[in-house]
């Protein structure tokens, strides 16, 4: 328990009939970076939505940073930071405003407002634009500030809902060197992606199709293990073998 | 529950509601304008009754009828005709109100003491109109039988007679204006308070902020609150401006409390959010919220009292009314604004807002709470 962030047995989430995620079970070490990866519609966002304590799954067990996820989300929010690839801020207000907004919300002891406001317009590096509105800022200072304002209350666990959609590729490298730099200082990161050149950005990866896990590992061995005889084999090739002997 | 979040939750919608230039004039102006618009065109008076008139009979009694109707100030003698042809016409293309037709054998038969007909015509695609305008020529007449008694038959007027003295109370001059504006302002406050909730709840859903929401320590009631808050404050500072509009442009008595009638629109909004908040729920875009809402305050307006009577109603319908939040309202604002009634009086009307009330926000606050999940 003590070095597990993320730990889930036998998760289940249906719909009615529709099973949506069947039987996940994984683990994520303290200050590792995870990546949970698979096609559109395999179960990436329900799964990371029943961690995050904004849906209750049907069955199964889940703890997140040590907390029940059935009996303690309202415990779980006050440890985690959440953004997902809509980069949910209010675009007719400042980035100024946005950060004091969430100060408020994630209830940050106001005599730290002013130290955690200094941190993330100096991280997002939007002191100069903290004035401007949200929705004039160019898609990858938006993303930051997301981010930023997703890490005001110094959560243990970090969970990334495909964060990079939709932003550029040097947006996109400066957006990973971060995240491997924030690890360091102990945070635990959760990411969803489809895009397979990031996964490798990842210490573990686990890769799933359909509600069920079909592979997981640190991503050079997933691609050892699979393409023994090929050198240039990289983790697409694994994704694409794996998605579409699934779904023959 | 924790009051740094509801705070901050009211700043950040103080600064939505006030960064869009377009909403700064909507949240004040609009309701001033529309209450200004509302208040001169909302009014059931019959005033300048426009006449037209064909004398076949041309003597000095037709004459004094004459006289008698234009002399009135609410009748206008506009057309004057000379074939009864004609009078089918005028009234056809809506060119006079009445037509008033004095036959050849009028004054003849005045003279001989027999009863003359005098023709009245009215348009009765209106009916509310018409009823009232004939009213008012039947009045003109009452007084010119008087008169021709009094001139031909002098000796016969020996006996005494009732006199009837009438005195209408707080509204002494029937003046319909002094009956709609109070009901205007509750009206627009309906509207606008279940407007700016839902928009507000649904921006959040549309920008996906709403699920930022849900994984931050924020808890529902507190978003609710958060949510509610602004356009409570909102409506109490809309209600005293339109008020204040309305007993200084429109000469509108307010003889009753005015912190009774603050009070009274807290308990109406606690329905009016309510019903707000269900809006948000089941909608899903602005668009969406924005049908639901008129399909909302159509019956609630017309089913109100604001126009047509409950009293008419058939009785099903009457016992609908009872579910109608700005019934109680109108009732409340009315007789505070024009009778200066207190609590004695509309105890009812208040203990229905509040249960109404009570029973609609729980039901919603417990929706939004369940789809929230």
């Amino acid at each position: 328990m003590a070095s597990e962030a993320v730990a889930v047995q036998n998760l289940v989430k249906r719909y009615g009939r529709f099973v949506a995620v069947e039987q996940i079970s994984s683990s994520v070490q303290k200050g590792e970076i995870f990546g949970f990866l698979g096609p559109n519609g395999a179960g990436k966002s329900t799964t990371i939505r029943m961690l995050c304590g904004i849906i209750t799954p049907t069955s199964g067990a889940g703890h997140v940073a040590g907390l029940d996820i059935f009996t303690q989300s309202e415990e779980i929010k006050h440890n985690i930071g959440y953004m997902s690839q809509k980069f949910s801020l209010y675009e007719d207000m400042t980035p100024f405003e946005n950060i004091r907004f969430y100060l408020g919300i994630y209830s940050v002891p106001p005599e730290k407002w002013k130290e955690r406001t200094h941190w993330v317009l100096e991280m997002t590096r939007l002191e100069n634009a903290k004035h401007r509105l949200t929705r004039e800022l160019p898609p990858g200072w938006r993303q930051r500030l997301a981010l930023g304002c997703a890490l005001l209350h110094e959560p243990q666990i970090l969970f990334l809902d495909e964060p990079t959609s939709g932003v550029d590729p040097i947006t996109r490298r400066h957006f990973w060197a971060f995240i491997r730099q924030l690890t360091t200082t102990g945070v635990t990161v959760f990411v969803t992606t489809h895009y397979m050149d990031e996964a490798q950005h990842c210490d573990r990866v686990v890769m799933i199709n359909e509600g069920k896990i079909v592979v997981s590992g640190p991503p050079s061995r997933i691609v050892q293990d699979m393409f023994t005889d090929r050198i240039d084999a990289d983790l697409n090739d694994v994704f694409i073998q794996l998605m579409t002997r699934n779904r023959s | 529950m924790n009051w740094i979040r509801v705070r901050e939750l009211v700043r950040k919608e103080f600064i939505q509601l006030f960064r869009d230039k377009k909403n700064r004039p909507l949240l004040i102006v609009a309701p001033l304008v529309q209450l200004i618009l509302f208040g001169y065109v909302v009014t059931t008076d019959v005033r300048d009754i426009t006449v037209g008139l064909l004398d076949l009979s041309r003597t000095p009694e037709s004459r004094m009828l004459i006289d008698a109707i234009g002399g009135n100030k609410t009748f206008r003698i506009t057309e004057v005709i000379e074939r009864p042809v004609d009078m089918d016409q005028l009234l056809l293309m809506r060119k006079v109100n009445l037509g008033v037709k004095i036959p050849p054998d009028f004054s003849m038969k005045i003279r001989k003491g027999q009863t003359a007909e005098v023709q009245i015509l009215a348009d009765g695609s209106m009916s509310n109109m018409a009823a009232v305008r004939i009213s008012y020529m039947l009045t003109v007449l009452e007084q010119f039988n008087n008169q021709v008694i009094r001139e031909l038959h002098p000796v016969k007027m020996s006996y005494g007679k009732a006199d009837d003295r009438i005195r209408t109370w707080y509204n002494p001059n029937l003046d319909s204006r002094n009956f709609y504006v109070p009901g205007i302002v509750a009206f627009l406050i309906m509207l606008l308070v279940m407007l700016l909730t839902s928009m507000a709840i649904i921006r959040e859903k549309e920008s996906g902020t709403m699920e930022q929401l849900m994984v931050t320590p924020l808890k529902p009631l507190e978003l609710i609150l958060g949510k509610t808050i602004p356009f409570i404050l909102i409506a109490q500072a809309q209600m005293i401006i339109v008020t204040i509009f309305a007993v200084f442009w429109f000469d509108i008595p307010l003889v009753g409390s005015i912190p009774l009638l603050l009070v009274a629109t807290c308990l109406f909004l606690l329905s009016t959010l309510g019903i707000g908040l269900f809006i948000s729920t089941i909608s899903a875009t602005q668009q969406e919220a924005m049908m639901t809402t008129f399909f909302f305050i159509l019956p609630f307006f017309m089913l109100s009292g604001f126009v047509f009577p409950v009293a008419n109603m058939p009785k099903i319908v009457q016992w609908l009314t009872y579910l109608n939040p700005l019934k109680y309202f109108l009732i409340i604002i009315r007789g505070v604004f024009l009778k200066g009634t207190g609590l004695e009086a509309l105890w009812p009307q208040f203990a229905g807002l509040l249960i109404l009330g009570l029973i609609v926000f729980w039901g919603s606050v417990n929706l939004f709470r369940k789809r929230l999940d």
